[in-house]
């Protein structure tokens, strides 16, 4: 087939979906993600991100990283690779995770599905096979990178039960979430799970290669009623930053990744202490994420700011009492879902702490060629920025 | 209610070593090992009905004098067949070198006066560089780490030490510290039995070969070891190794470690993420507040403690500490005394003709062939005593370098090939050598692997190299005898300062756990 000798002639691939996106993809607007080309914008990143809100949206899952840990000791091993306890994720379910180094430090997060009892899908943005496989050590599991071998879409929106519905899986309403299913779309079968990034009502839909189009296709036939629309990464961003989700090397940087030693974070600097379970048994950093409990010497923390006026803070210094460095906006936006100028930020302890003072974010907004510096008072502000009861309600509304 | 204040597992010389400190700190101490005897590596066996030899370490070259005094082993049996053993660099045709003394005090045999003038200043040079690095041997080693808890008062005794150099020899010494042995000896000497000599002593017991790189300061370290109260010394226990072990065994029996031979540990216990004490192969559970394991550092870690408990960087460091034995042991059970030519049956004697003849005999290692020339070191203990061999008979034990822990062909099929390159090398120095056979054995490094434990058939637990020592020995992690485990140690020779006849690593582990008391 393809020499393998040849592969820098196609420095990035594409996805199953990829004959679909390329029509649609009005704009021709493209970026990398993990080694595929993906749709930035299809025509108007605006209307992109009122579907997910509004209508429905699909998104192209595909090159996101995806493990298969399988064998008898597939959920010990991954109890020992993760901070969150694995014990206690059920057959059909999904959850939220992260994993660290000796040290204590993210190596990444992402979502681990419980296919079976010994048979696992986790999820990430990183690529981690080396790391899977040397803790993998001792452990009678399997792991396989299969992110080549599963196309996967987003569905998302308040519309999305609906669209499901009319594609003939009236089934679904059942699906509570974080909770996944086996299921047809005439003929196709496919795995859905309740799950998304988005912080609203969506789906995740599970196929292989071969069904991708006709998975495609199938979908658009039952959405177009209720205004499905396909969207690419910058629309899936907006609403990402609303929910307040992070994403490594965007909002963190990855300790494998990281060259600067101070750049790792620990569970605790980024928000995500909270799925720790120090009672499990040893899992990999527990004695250093204990240590660094117990002595509280945590140094950053991950916030969620609302910002005076309505310029996006991207990468802004964030100040306390306006001349004091202590920290970095990761992610900005002015929100269109709450109308409020949102930021997730890296702040020096203890400045993170609500009403620790006066901060500060110093937005450079470039104006037809010059700057306008604008310092901008700050609140930290709880996160997600945007929810609604429809994510959670089970069965889902038909909007 | 833990029985024990500390459990060591390995009786070998750190496990022996470690167990008597920690007993005369006032620790109630229990000793396991797997083996029937204890002493590990330090044997004297029957390989033949009625001859006897140390089986695997057969010369005493690094016995810690904290140890040997600490542990009083003079009073608890401990004599000296020999000390202050002479070397001799065997020649071809009887023009045999003679080293005398401690590394060479005086040379017998002809050789120019260039060479003997120049031997005798770097072997001056070479020990004051020893002299320096002693000290680290007796400590344990120093971390990069700010407020890491190192000897600070130690560190700048050697810091003055060093300075004291002065600027020409701080030069010297920084110029030879990382230098292979080859050039070394290349850049001082013409005669070949010489420099064939220092350059397998410097790789004795070592993958490497002499133009390896970071050679000379295997050598340095042996230096800086003393045998028998002398600095650089070459002694033979009374009795053979078994001796020494029987020596410490009374030693920390006297001092009241509870010693359990037959008690192989199946596990290290580990509760509420603390070593809490070792389960027996036989089910018995035996709870101590300390756990020091003198066992290899793979084993201890990947076998014993288990892959759960720790950390993947950790395993991934740990699984990569290289343990590749070069060295395969040779003995022989003879009806008269060899005669190599004239040379001095009671002296160690070499063959290891030039610098190339060692490099050749490494290079087989690297593609996993034994050396058709090999180079070794012989000893002929019934030369010095009676009772290892008949009446009129004799034993040979030889370290014959290099032999590599897994052979093209497989041992179980090469054995006999390789035997009979050693004989045919011996036989080249001891004519008539092959007539007098009674009976041989040869030790592979997979059968050192297996009847003594020590995986590679590397004696060092992980071979001693640049980049395997001091803080980055065994593994970063556990270089302080500590382990990422609370209550569980590190005491052998994996550890540093290395291995040998020697109890240096044991008795060091053993000093930082009584201290780690003392901070509580």
């Amino acid at each position: 087939m393809n020499d393998p000798r040849l592969h820098f002639n196609t420095p990035l691939k594409t996805t199953p979906f990829h004959p679909r996106i390329a029509a649609a993809n009005r704009l021709n607007a493209w970026g990398p993600w993990g080694g595929y080309s993906t749709a930035l914008v299809f025509d108007d990143e605006a209307m992109e991100h009122t579907a997910i809100r509004n209508q429905a949206s699909l998104y192209d899952l595909s090159p996101m990283t995806k493990y298969r840990v399988a064998g008898p000791d597939a959920a010990a091993f991954l109890d020992r690779l993760t901070i969150r306890n694995v014990a206690k994720l059920a057959v059909g379910a999904v959850h939220y995770t992260a994993w660290c180094d000796d040290e204590g430090k993210v190596l990444d997060d992402g979502t681990l599905f419980r296919l079976a009892e010994n048979d696992f899908r986790l999820c990430c943005q990183e690529r981690h096979l080396p790391w899977l496989l040397d803790s993998a050590f001792g452990y009678d599991v399997t792991i396989d990178d299969e992110t080549e071998s599963v196309a996967a879409l987003s569905l998302q929106g308040p519309c999305s039960f609906a669209v499901l519905k009319r594609a003939g899986l009236d089934a679904v309403a059942a699906l509570k979430p974080f909770r996944m299913a086996e299921f047809a779309i005439g003929g196709i079968p496919v795995m859905i799970s309740r799950t998304g990034f988005t912080g609203d009502l969506g789906y995740e839909l599970w196929t292989a290669p071969d069904y991708a189009l006709a998975l495609w296709d199938r979908l658009f036939d039952a959405g177009s009623l209720h205004g499905l629309r396909p969207i690419g990464t910058n629309a899936l961003n907006l609403a990402r930053i609303e929910a307040g989700f992070i994403i490594a090397n965007m909002d963190f940087v990855p300790a494998d990744i990281a060259v600067r030693a101070d750049r790792a974070r620990s569970p605790f600097e980024i928000g995500l202490d909270w799925m720790i379970d120090f009672d499990k048994g040893h899992f990999n950093g527990r004695r250093a994420l204990l240590a660094e409990k117990q002595a509280g010497s945590s140094r950053w923390a991950l916030v969620g700011l609302d910002i005076d006026g309505n310029v996006a803070a991207d990468h802004a210094i964030v100040y306390a009492g306006r001349t004091r460095e202590v920290g970095v906006v990761t992610a900005a936006a002015w929100s269109p879902s709450v109308k409020r100028n949102i930021a997730l930020a890296m702040i020096e302890r203890p400045f993170h702490a609500e009403h620790s003072g006066d901060l500060w974010v110093e937005i450079y907004a470039l104006r037809e060629l010059q700057y306008q510096k604008l310092m901008m008072r700050a609140r930290i502000v709880d996160r997600p920025f945007f929810s609604h009861s429809r994510r959670r309600a089970t069965p889902p509304a038909e909007f | 209610m833990p029985s024990f204040d500390a459990v060591v597992i390995g009786a070998g010389v750190n496990g022996l070593a470690c167990a008597g400190r920690l007993s005369k700190a006032g620790l109630k101490v229990q000793l396991v090992d797997q083996a029937a005897q204890v002493g590990g590596a330090m044997a004297t066996r029957e390989f033949a009905p009625g001859y006897r030899v140390s089986a695997v370490a057969h010369l005493v070259n690094a016995l810690d004098a904290r140890v040997e005094s600490g542990l009083d082993l003079a009073r608890h049996g401990l004599k000296w067949s020999a000390r202050d053993l002479a070397t001799t660099a065997l020649g071809e045709n009887g023009d045999h070198l003679v080293l005398c003394g401690a590394f060479g005090e005086r040379l017998d045999g002809s050789i120019s006066a260039a060479d003997r003038a120049a031997w005798t200043e770097l072997r001056v040079r070479l020990l004051r560089f020893a002299a320096v690095l002693a000290p680290f041997k007796a400590m344990s080693p120093p971390r990069l780490a700010a407020n890491a808890g190192n000897d600070l008062i130690a560190l700048a005794k050697i810091a003055l030490k060093l300075r004291l150099l002065g600027r020409d020899d701080m030069r010297e010494f920084l110029r030879l510290l990382l230098i292979n042995v080859a050039d070394v000896v290349e850049d001082e000497f013409a005669d070949d039995r010489l420099k064939g000599l220092i350059a397998f002593d410097a790789t004795l017991g070592a993958h490497l070969g002499p133009r390896s790189p970071n050679t000379l300061i295997l050598l340095l370290n042996r230096l800086a070891s003393q045998a028998a109260g002398t600095v650089a010394g070459l002694a033979l226990p009374k009795g053979g190794m078994g001796a020494v072990a029987a020596a410490m065994a009374n030693a920390v029996a006297e001092l009241g470690v509870d010693v359990r031979a037959n008690a192989p540990v199946r596990r290290v216990l580990v509760e509420g993420d603390r070593a809490v004490g070792v389960e027996l192969q036989c089910g018995e559970i035996i709870r101590a507040r300390h756990v020091v394991s003198a066992a290899n550092p793979k084993t201890t870690f990947l076998d014993l403690v288990g892959r759960p408990q720790l950390d993947t960087g950790f395993v991934r460091r740990t699984r990569s500490i290289r343990m590749r034995g070069g060295a395969a042991k040779f003995h022989l059970a003879l009806s008269g005394a060899p005669d190599f030519r004239g040379a001095d049956l009671t002296s160690r004697l070499v063959i290891a003709p030039s610098v190339n003849a060692v490099e050749n005999a490494f290079n087989a290692v690297k593609y996993n062939r034994f050396s058709e020339k090999p180079v070794m070191e012989i000893i002929v203990p019934s030369a010095f005593e009676d009772g290892l061999a008949p009446a009129g008979h004799h034993v040979l034990s030889a370290i014959v370098q290099f032999a590599p822990r897994e052979v093209e062909g497989g041992w179980n099929d090469r054995r006999g090939a390789f035997g009979e390159r050693i004989m045919a090398t011996l036989e080249a120095h001891a004519p008539g050598i092959s007539g007098l056979i009674v009976a041989a054995q040869m030790l592979s490094p997979e059968d050192i692997e297996r009847d003594y434990s020590m995986i590679g058939g590397d004696w060092h637990h992980g071979e001693l190299a640049v980049e395997q020592m001091l803080f980055l020995r065994p593994a970063v992690g556990a270089a302080g005898y500590a382990t990422p485990v609370p209550g569980l140690w590190l005491a052998g020779a994996g550890s540093h300062p290395g291995g040998g006849v020697s109890g240096a690593a044991g008795w060091n582990a053993a000093e930082r756990l009584i201290g780690s008391e003392g901070a509580q």
